[in-house]
């Protein structure tokens, strides 16, 4: 499959993953949370970010039990939790979220 | 003629195989996990550092770099080349022989 | 598995994953890496072992960026996260390779070979890239 981002194709695999992370932006975000069924939120917008630094530094999508953990140290308790990750994006946050931040599939996603 | 050794001589017996089989004229490159071979401190390095006076050894830096080993580390007289240097020594000898 | 062996979820085993080989001439590196991430999800008891040329996996400073691969070394730094922080180099590979006892990428345990058997011959599975 493919997303349109101002007159341009972004390809993406079968799931919705893009397949070139450098193709990445903040309209092509939108343009995927919303194929997702998502309206992002600031709250939305701060688990994308914290994904792609996460990404940058260690070269993996984090799989959900280490994401919420590592949330929970960086924002808080309060956000470091599956309950208020699975209310942002209900589909899973692992995988939806790293969708929506340009990242492959979570490394030990089951 | 120029010998190609791609793999870790602690894992494969080929650089001393290579070695074993250069005639006057013949260069060494050692390539992709072989390039572990040419440090300083390891039995690979003494084989290479007698095989030196003899015969010019390379290594490709690319490959030296994506294993973490700073050229500081080399056996004295080894000598690295990029992507570039590896055509140029191509070239130079009339022949290639890969040591697989 | 089965109930037979006595397998019951929420028995622990002992995993060890030794680690042979150089990284980006083979895929094993790689390869082993994610299998341990992707184990991790199963909450076992995981040890990692380095030794042989597997000791040039967890090198501080590699930069494959000139044969055109991704650098997956700073992915051993996420490991902690996945709470699995027993990382084995054996002592004796580093000195057969000239390399000194310190410089890794990640928090590692130095033991010698002696050692790294009797860490071998403690595990319930091991896994062998």
């Amino acid at each position: 499959m493919a997303y349109e981002v101002d007159g341009k194709t972004i390809n993406a695999d079968e799931e919705g993953y893009i397949i070139n992370l450098a193709d990445w932006s903040e309209p092509l975000a939108a343009i995927i949370a919303k194929s997702e069924g998502l309206e992002m939120t600031p709250n939305h917008w701060e688990v994308v970010n914290f994904l792609r630094e996460y990404y940058n530094e260690f070269q993996i999508a984090p799989a959900i039990r280490v994401l919420t953990k590592a949330i929970g140290k960086k924002l808080g308790p309060d956000k470091g939790n599956n309950k208020y990750l699975y209310d942002l994006f209900p589909y899973g946050p692992a995988k939806q979220a790293c969708k929506v931040a340009g990242l492959p599939k979570p490394t030990g996603c089951i | 003629m120029l010998h190609t050794v791609n793999k870790s001589p602690f894992a494969s017996p080929t650089l001393t195989q290579c070695v074993g089989h250069l005639t006057d004229g013949a260069a060494v490159l050692l390539i992709e996990d072989a390039v572990v071979g040419a440090t300083e401190g390891t039995a690979s390095g003494a084989l290479l550092a007698k095989c030196l006076k003899t015969h010019p050894v390379y290594v490709l830096r690319p490959d030296l770099m994506a294993r973490g080993i700073g050229e500081g580390r080399l056996v004295k007289g080894v000598q690295c080349v990029d992507y570039a240097g590896f055509v140029t020594l191509v070239t130079e000898h009339d022949a290639v022989q890969s040591w697989l | 598995m089965s109930a037979e062996d006595g397998d019951t979820p929420g028995v622990i085993k002992r995993f060890l994953f030794v680690n042979r080989k150089a990284p980006y001439g083979t895929i094993y590196a790689l390869e082993a890496l994610e299998v341990v991430l992707i184990s991790a999800a199963f909450d076992q008891d995981v040890s990692l072992a380095f030794l042989d040329d597997g000791v040039y996996q967890v090198l501080a400073g590699n930069d494959p960026s000139g044969i055109g691969m991704k650098n997956f070394s700073p992915t051993y730094r996420a490991l902690d996260d996945y709470d699995i922080t027993k990382l084995y180099v054996e002592r004796e590979s580093l000195q057969e390779r000239g390399l000194p006892e310190d410089g890794f990428v990640v928090p590692v345990s130095v033991v010698s070979r002696a050692e790294m058997a009797a860490i071998m011959s403690q595990q319930d599975v091991v896994l062998s890239f």
